[in-house]
């Protein structure tokens, strides 16, 4: 019996590696766990767009649920989100508030939000990485949402679409409103 | 060997000895002051580049690891010590970023676990080489005489198979 065992002792192993690298197959390696979670945003205050009067402040974050968008007008994916921040918008459920990330040139996220569409109530340029890093962020774009009191509740990591809005964003923006 | 091949050779490597001591830290990123600039590099180098994941910061060419680079030495120079400067960014990226994982109950198994497959291997081939002796010596008596009624059997069916053709 205990003989037998050893032989099948390998393919049972193998078994059960192919169905741990099944199961990572589905991981995505840019999820990293985010430690800011249920912690308070950082505190900044970020310098306008060339246009803009007014950047963007930790303080604008407090008084409603609001999403905090990671973009930048080099970043290909933002491209592609856009449109569906833009239709966010366009509901007029959430303000979303835009940190404009390692802009070269600040006239760049200018010219592209005229092109594409400003979804944004207010926009910080964050040219050195400063208050990104101090969001964890480690890509664009990445979209949190910040509670009433300016708690970071939750990260998105890659583009916000239709079914992540609707599936995730959505329901998490509703359960803290109540 | 020829001079030629030598030389060759010689270029071999120090192109590859040379390449690996290449960092990605540049000139106009270095603190002035040698002391300050060492302890940098020895910050990033336990912090991972959160875009390239299997690089530390001071290894990676990232845009992001660029700017943590600049992060690292600003705290250093405003007086932090390393442990201050590593806690820093644990802060804001979570332990994920230390490249050497700090030991902790969440972080036993990944310390523990190659010790534990080392005994499980030593266990199973103590118990793997060990076995042939004692099956060869429980075998033997398995293997007892016919009785004579077996006896008996045996050779009626030898004989039933002969009639049988």
């Amino acid at each position: 019996m205990v003989r037998k065992l050893i032989f099948i002792a390998p393919a049972l192993m193998f078994l059960l590696l192919v169905g741990a690298f099944v199961l990572g197959l589905n991981n995505n390696p840019r999820d990293i766990p985010s430690v800011l979670i249920n912690r308070p945003v950082p505190a900044f205050a970020l310098e306008p767009l060339p246009g803009d009067t007014r950047g963007l402040t930790s303080d604008d974050l407090k008084g409603d649920v609001s999403l905090v968008n990671i973009f930048g007008s080099w970043c290909v994916a933002c491209v592609a989100e856009h449109p569906y921040l833009v239709k966010i918008r366009d509901t007029g459920f959430v303000k979303i508030y835009g940190i404009d990330w390692r802009e070269k040139n600040p006239a760049d996220g200018r010219r592209w939000l005229d092109r594409n569409g400003n979804p944004y109530t207010l926009v910080g340029l964050d040219p050195d990485s400063k208050v990104a890093v101090d969001f964890g962020v480690t890509g664009a774009p990445e979209t949190f949402v910040v509670d009433k009191a300016g708690v970071i509740r939750y990260k998105h990591v890659g583009p916000v679409t239709d079914e992540v809005w609707a599936n995730t964003l959505k329901p998490i923006i509703e359960g803290l409103r109540k | 060997m020829s001079p030629r091949l030598r030389q060759g050779l010689l270029a071999a490597v120090l192109t590859v000895g040379l390449s690996a001591t290449a960092w990605a830290v540049q000139p106009d990123e270095m603190l002035k002051d040698p002391a300050l600039e060492a302890r940098a590099r020895e910050v990033s180098r336990e912090l991972r580049c959160v875009v390239c994941q299997n690089e530390s910061i001071d290894e990676s060419n990232a845009e992001l690891a660029r700017d943590l680079r600049l992060i690292v030495r600003d705290r250093v120079q405003k007086g932090d010590s390393n442990q201050q400067v590593l806690d820093f960014v644990v802060a804001r990226y979570g332990d994920y970023v230390l490249l050497k994982p700090p030991f902790k109950l969440s972080t036993y198994a990944l310390w523990f676990g190659p010790l534990a497959f080392l005994l499980l291997a030593l266990w199973g081939g103590w118990s793997f080489f060990r076995r042939p002796a004692t099956a060869t010596a429980d075998s033997e008596p398995v293997v007892a005489p016919l009785s004579a009624e077996e006896k008996k059997r045996l050779e009626k069916l030898l004989r039933d198979e002969d009639n049988a053709r």
